[in-house]
């Protein structure tokens, strides 16, 4: 990391200096710890631990609903973003602000209030628990608490881009003869596809990785509505500490992996970006 | 007439951008909107397009009202400021959008874009985004756009605003050729007057919301019918109480008036002045060179006026003490314009007459 | 207003009942049900819940994890920001890169890098005992995964901030003789101290509330390393749902609290910025 010092300001070895030795200490000691610790099992061990059948059954779990919520997401999260940018009605501020409490609120909070709401005598859940379904205990139960801790990420990507859009380009399209749904379709999605689709992806990132909320009302039966960092905090309370390692490498490699598309996507929108 | 609109109000809250607003455009000509910003100019554009709605007053294009005709089907095309060329579509499918809007056969389209990209000389370059393209293909682009679907009308807001001055000469006579060669109706926003002049067979001049004039770029030039006009176009100075000016005795002490460059002649110093009992002492105070001429500030009386001057006519330097004669001023008359000559030329004739 | 956004009609309707419906259902019923429950027996169960012993001194120990968090990584933020947009150098994508990472990490792995560095079987274990320290299951394993944690917000929000206005007025501060102190305080932080407040507000929240890197790290002592949601979880898995709860409102309203004063500083910073760009 040599340094190629062209301006005339100070302070670029203190900051530098502070810089590298804070993240080193917090986050790539720490990383380097558990990525050692997998290199003791080696890749036939690390396979076996990382993918029993309990821990497969966990991966698709954590993976279908966090794409589930994820994808309800997409969608409330777009209406709410077009509603709040396009329209003007009462309450509009309190629903801006109100889209940033899963944010703010502790994920354990929201955890028991969500299982409160949702078990069989809630609020929510007792007609459906009339009906037969079950919501709290069950995979729709970790899905409603992932939506919960995700509502903010597509709606807060989406509503700047929205805003910045400019009029003229569906007025374009209006003269040029289309009707609303090709506007949306090929002028207005076409601009707010990149953070549509980053606001997707990072919230199916936080799905993936999300335990405070899931694990009150997950129920958490093994093979059922267990989720994968259930699976790490439970062999780590079992002391297998070498499972709980190959588990969670295979989750990072996931999550740096979307991390890297979502890079990506921003890179690929900001080329089109270069008209304005 | 073409296009007609007569009795246009239109407010934002508080804001009026069109007061009483009318007035006719021929088949086949180009008219400019000219006016300083907040004139009101593009909202009437855009209420011509159908993007804004008026509160009152009629819009005729070809004879039928369209006030309530949708914007996709008044068949106007439209050119805005920034050209919003969709980023996401190449350079093809920006021009082909609004004849598959008309669900066009795909032959159809493929020959239709063809025949633009060759009109706007931008063959080869159909499958680039707008982002690859330069300010001038941009506009280029935006102008085959609307034409793509032959509409009857084509609309331009601020066409070259957008583009440094050096292209925007060449853009300039190119849309003009090419609205000429196309024979279609078209109205452009502007705020330069110089621009208005040079391309439109028609400008109408907007102020304040309201219509101040409207005429061939001569006949505004010439004719100015209200002191903004005056003031607005050509090199013009406002002059108060112009009666202390040498033939202009019968105008009231306090009476304003618009004078432009040409209406003044400077003497070269030492020769001898045809007309000695009509003209003005003045004093050089600045020299400026102009390209083809100079432009000369001088001090008469308690006025600054500015005059040009062939570099023909022989030495001057500031500081010189020089006759001048003035020729006529437009004298304003409350909300008129009246052309005023100088008495003591008055044997010479009104030279302001000419045609083209 | 133009014709394109004059929207109205069925569309509009429907779009803003959705909105209401969804907001309802997921954002308001839910912080209503805590409420419900806190006061079910009214104010009285509800206070005894709150000032219990152990809830103090997890209130306590969630401040203390909080602001050192806070405070550790507002100067690491402003650090991080004052390298990366002054000056260019070698990896500064891959110093980026890292920076982000804890966003990107779910929390329970978050905890467990600390357990596998400074836990039982951690390499930096046989010095730890060597000099009696204990960093997982206490304290400090806390505070650390809780900066893991919370390490990207402040220096996320002002990076941008910093980046977009380039280095002039700071060069001109020092041709003038400032030094690094003065130019920074000067003339850099009233630019940035929107963002800075705006980032501090954000670490702190995710900080007050993290539950699943600290719970990884805790142990779960009770009195002792238990911060206010580990606290939470005890009381619920033990079945004192009303205790669960009425702690749970006092993080309800820091929440809103947080809310509101998220709220107030974009507007203010927004103001501001529009005031000096003018």
């Amino acid at each position: 990391m040599r340094a190629k010092k062209s301006k005339t300001l100070p302070g670029f070895g203190i900051s530098l200096g502070v810089t590298m030795s804070y993240v080193s200490f917090i986050v790539l000691i720490p990383m380097f710890s558990l990525a050692l610790e997998s290199a003791d099992l080696g890749p036939r061990g690390f396979w076996r631990l990382a993918t029993d059948s309990r821990t497969l059954a966990a991966i698709r779990v954590s993976f279908l609903c966090s794409l589930a919520a994820a994808l309800i997401n997409t969608v409330f999260g777009l209406i709410l973003a077009w509603t709040i940018v396009r329209y003007r009605f009462p309450f509009r501020r309190l629903i801006d602000g109100l889209i940033e409490l899963p944010f703010a609120l502790p994920t354990a909070v929201a955890g028991i209030s969500l299982t409160v709401l949702t078990a069989d005598k809630g609020w929510v859940g007792y007609p459906f628990a009339l009906l037969g379904i079950k919501l709290a205990y069950a995979k729709i139960g970790i899905i409603i608490a992932i939506t919960f801790v995700t509502i903010p990420f597509v709606a807060r990507a989406v509503q700047p881009v929205l805003e910045r859009l400019s009029p003229d380009l569906e007025e374009a399209g209006l003269l040029l003869g289309a009707g609303r749904a090709r506007i949306f379709l090929k002028i207005i999605l076409p601009e707010i596809f990149p953070a549509l689709l980053t606001g997707f992806s990072l919230a199916f990132a936080r799905g993936l990785g999300e335990y405070g909320s899931v694990i009150f009302i997950a129920g958490n039966k093994p093979f059922s509505t267990e989720i994968v960092p259930l699976i790490i905090m439970s062999k780590l309370e079992q002391f297998n500490y070498d499972q709980a390692t190959a588990v969670a490498i295979l989750t990072l490699v996931a999550s740096f992996a979307i991390m890297f598309a979502v890079n990506r996507i921003q890179t690929r929108a900001a080329l089109f970006a270069g008209e304005k | 007439m073409y296009v007609e609109l007569s009795g246009i109000n239109k407010s934002f809250g508080s804001f009026q951008a069109a007061r009483d607003v009318s007035f006719v455009l021929a088949e086949g000509t180009l008219g400019a909107l000219l006016g300083p910003s907040g004139s009101g100019k593009t909202t009437i554009l855009r209420m011509i397009a159908g993007l804004e709605s008026p509160d009152a007053g009629d819009i005729r294009v070809g004879g039928v009202r369209v006030n309530d005709v949708r914007p996709s089907q008044r068949g106007v095309g439209f050119v805005f400021q920034n050209y919003a060329l969709f980023r996401y579509m190449t350079v093809f499918d920006n021009i082909a959008f609004g004849l598959r809007s008309q669900k066009a056969p795909k032959a159809k389209i493929q020959e239709r874009v063809g025949e633009l990209l060759a009109l706007v000389n931008m063959e080869g370059l159909e499958k680039r985004y707008p982002g690859q393209l330069s300010g001038g293909q941009r506009q280029r682009v935006a102008f085959a756009r609307a034409l793509a679907p032959s509409p009857r009308l084509l609309l331009l807001d601020e066409p070259f605003a957008a583009i440094d001055a050096k292209v925007r000469r060449d853009l300039r006579s190119w849309l003009r050729g090419m609205i000429d060669r196309l024979r279609i109706t078209s109205i452009f926003v502007t705020h330069d007057q110089a621009e208005a002049i040079e391309v439109a067979d028609q400008i109408i001049i907007t102020n304040g919301g309201r219509v101040e004039q409207t005429g061939t770029p001569l006949e505004l030039y010439r004719e100015p019918a209200t002191p903004f006009v005056a003031r607005f176009v050509g090199d013009s100075q406002v002059l108060e109480g112009y009666g202390r000016l040498v033939g202009f005795g019968g105008a009231p002490p306090d009476g304003q008036c618009a004078i432009r460059p040409e209406f003044i002649s400077v003497c070269p110093p030492g020769e001898p002045v045809q007309y000695e009992n009509s003209a003005e002492e003045a004093e050089v105070v600045s020299l400026a060179f102009r390209g083809s001429s100079l432009e000369v500030g001088l001090r008469v009386k308690e006025f600054a006026l500015t005059a040009g001057y062939s570099l023909e006519s022989g030495p001057l330097s500031v500081g010189d003490k020089v006759k001048i004669l003035i020729f006529r001023v437009y004298a304003f008359q409350g909300e008129k314009v009246k052309l005023v000559n100088n008495d003591r030329l008055a044997s010479l004739g009104n030279g302001y007459n000419f045609a083209i | 207003m133009a014709y394109v956004r004059e929207e109205r009609g069925w569309a509009r309707l429907i779009l803003i009942t959705v909105s209401f419906l969804f907001v309802a259902l997921m954002l308001i019923l839910p912080l209503a049900q805590v409420l419900s429950k806190a006061f079910e027996h009214g104010i009285k169960p509800f206070w005894e819940a709150v000032s219990d012993e152990y809830s103090v001194k997890a209130a306590r120990l969630s401040a203390l994890t909080a602001i050192l968090a806070v405070l550790l990584n507002t100067f690491f933020g402003i650090a991080a920001a004052w390298a990366i947009t002054r000056f260019a150098f070698r990896g500064k994508g891959f110093l980026i890169t890292i920076i982000d990472i804890p966003f990107a990490v779910s929390p329970v792995i978050a905890g467990l890098v600390f357990v596998m560095t400074f836990g039982r079987l951690g390499w930096a274990y046989p010095f730890l005992q060597e000099h009696d320290l204990k960093i997982i299951f206490a304290t400090p394993g806390l505070v650390l995964a809780t900066i893991f944690v919370t390490l990207p917000f402040v220096a996320r929000e002002i990076i941008p901030v910093l980046a977009a206005r380039g280095t002039d007025e700071e060069e001109a501060a020092v041709l003038m003789g400032a030094g690094l102190w003065r130019t920074f305080w000067k003339v850099t932080l009233p630019h940035i101290r929107w963002a800075l407040l705006y980032g501090i507000i954000l670490c702190s929240a995710r900080a007050m509330g993290e539950f699943g890197a600290v719970s990884v790290v805790s142990g779960h002592l009770r009195g002792k390393t238990n911060t206010l949601p580990l606290h939470i979880e005890i009381l619920f898995r033990e079945y004192h749902t009303l205790q669960s709860f009425s702690v749970a409102t006092i993080l309800v309203i820091v929440a809103i609290l947080i809310l509101i004063a998220r709220h107030v500083v974009e507007r203010v910073g927004r103001k501001e910025a529009e005031y000096y760009v003018r």
